[in-house]
C-alpha cells in the first residue's frame, strides 16, 4: 500500500456524495415524466422519418447526465440511396414506421 | 450454452446486488460474456452499484413492453467490454414485469451471453419470483446472522418449487455465498461460524467474503469490487467464487486482508 493508495480511500466518499446529488438532481427533475426519452426518441425518429427511410434498430441512443449538463446523443444510421430505396419498399407494407 | 444465474437471499441489505456486481465482473475479466440484469423495478441500484447510472436510457420494462430494443437498453461497461448491464425502471410498478415478457428477454440473452446474472429484489413476491423463474442456478447470498439465515431457507424453498426448472422436475443449482463474514468474531463465538450455516441451509458453498471496507469504497466509486482493487480480501473471494461458479472445485478459503507498513499504522483508524 503506497501513501497515494491512502488518500484514495479517503476519497471515496466525496465522490458517492457527488455521484448521488448528480443522480438525484435528475431523478427529482424528471420525477412522472419517466417516458421523455422515449417520447423524444419516437418525436425526434418520426421527424428523421419524413424526409429519410431510417430503420428503428439502427437508431443509438446514449445519455450522460451530469452537472450542469447532460447529453443526449441520438446516433442515427442513414442508408444508402439504394439501400434506401429497398427500405421504402419495406416501410409501406410496415405501417407502423410511418404513423409517426 | 448460456448460463442464467439468480442472486437472491429473501432478506434485504445482505450483499445481493454488491455480489452480483462483483461476479459480474470477475466472469467477465475471464473472457466470459456477461450481463447483469436488475429485477427491482423501482428501486433500481445495480447501475449506481456499477457506476452506471448517468447513462441508463431505457430498461428491462422498456424492452418487456416492446418500446426498446434490447440492444439499445444494454449498457457496456467502460472498464470492460465484455460486462453489459441491463437497468430496471425507477418510475414503473413491478407489475409492468410480465411473466411472457421477461422470458423474451432471457431467450434474447441467451442469444448474446454466456452468464446471465439476475440481481433479485429482495422479498418473496413478484420481482423475487420473476428473477428466480428462468434461472439455472440460485447464489444463496447469506449473512451469518439469524434473520439473514431463516430467510435464505425460505428462498431455498421456493427455487425448488417456484421455477422454471423445478417444474419440469429438473434441478436448480444453489450455492451458497456467505457474506460479511468476520472469521475473528465467528472463532469467538460471537458469529455463527460457515459450518453452522451451512448445516442449516444444506447447500453447497460457492464462498465466504469477509467484512471488508473495500465493499463500501467500491460503492462509493461505483466499481464492482473485482475491477477496482482486485487485491482486496474481498475481490479475492469474489474471484474465487466465480472460479467455483465456471465448475472448478477449489479449497473454500477465507482470504484476509494483506496489510503493509501504512496499512498497520492506519488501518485501526481507518476502521474507527
Amino acid at each position: 500500500m503506497t501513501l497515494m493508495s491512502l488518500f484514495r480511500r479517503r476519497n471515496s466518499a466525496p465522490v458517492a456524495r457527488e455521484r448521488l446529488q448528480v443522480l438525484l438532481a435528475h431523478e427529482r427533475a424528471f420525477a412522472g415524466q419517466s417516458d421523455l426519452l422515449a417520447v423524444l426518441q419516437e418525436e425526434i425518429i418520426a421527424v428523421i422519418a419524413k424526409h429519410v427511410s431510417i430503420e428503428r434498430d439502427r437508431v443509438h441512443i446514449k445519455l450522460d447526465r451530469g452537472d450542469p449538463i447532460s447529453t443526449l446523443e441520438i446516433d442515427v444510421e442513414v442508408p444508402s440511396a439504394a439501400a434506401a430505396a429497398a427500405l421504402r419498399g419495406r416501410a409501406t407494407a410496415r405501417p407502423a414506421m410511418a404513423s409517426g | 450454452m448460456a448460463t442464467v444465474i439468480v442472486v437472491t437471499s429473501g432478506k434485504g441489505g445482505v450483499g445481493k446486488t454488491t455480489s452480483t456486481a462483483a461476479l459480474g465482473g470477475a466472469l467477465a475479466q475471464s473472457g466470459q460474456n456477461v450481463v447483469v440484469v436488475d429485477f427491482d423495478v423501482g428501486l433500481r441500484n445495480l447501475d449506481l452499484v456499477m457506476g452506471a447510472e448517468r447513462r441508463v436510457v431505457f430498461d428491462l420494462i422498456n424492452v418487456v413492453q416492446g418500446d426498446a430494443k434490447l440492444p439499445q437498453a444494454l449498457i457496456r461497461d467502460k472498464r470492460i467490454d465484455t460486462l453489459s448491464l441491463l437497468p430496471a425502471s425507477q418510475t414503473r410498478d413491478k407489475d409492468a414485469l410480465t411473466a411472457e415478457g421477461v422470458a423474451r428477454v432471457i431467450d434474447e440473452l441467451r442469444q448474446k451471453f454466456d452468464w446471465i446474472i439476475c440481481d433479485s429484489p429482495a422479498g418473496i413476491e413478484r420481482g423475487a419470483t420473476l428473477a428466480m423463474y428462468h434461472a439455472d442456478a440460485a447464489v444463496v447470498v447469506t449473512n451469518p446472522e439469524v434473520s439473514s439465515v431463516r430467510d435464505s431457507d425460505r428462498i431455498i424453498g421456493m427455487l425448488d418449487s417456484k421455477t422454471a426448472r423445478a417444474e419440469k422436475g429438473e434441478r436448480i443449482e444453489k450455492h451458497l455465498l456467505l457474506t460479511r463474514y468476520d472469521p475473528a468474531r465467528a472463532a469467538r463465538g460471537e458469529m455463527l461460524k460457515t459450518e453452522d450455516v451451512l448445516e442449516i441451509l444444506s447447500i453447497p458453498l460457492l464462498g465466504i467474503i469477509p467484512e471488508s471496507e473495500e465493499v463500501l469504497r467500491s460503492s462509493n466509486l461505483g466499481t464492482p469490487v473485482t475491477l477496482g482493487n482486485t487485491n482486496s480480501a474481498a475481490a479475492k473471494a469474489y474471484f474465487e467464487a466465480a472460479r467455483r461458479l465456471r465448475g472448478e472445485t477449489l479449497v473454500v478459503s477465507i482470504p484476509a486482508e494483506r496489510k503493509g507498513f501504512m496499512g498497520r499504522l492506519f488501518g485501526r483508524r481507518a476502521v474507527a
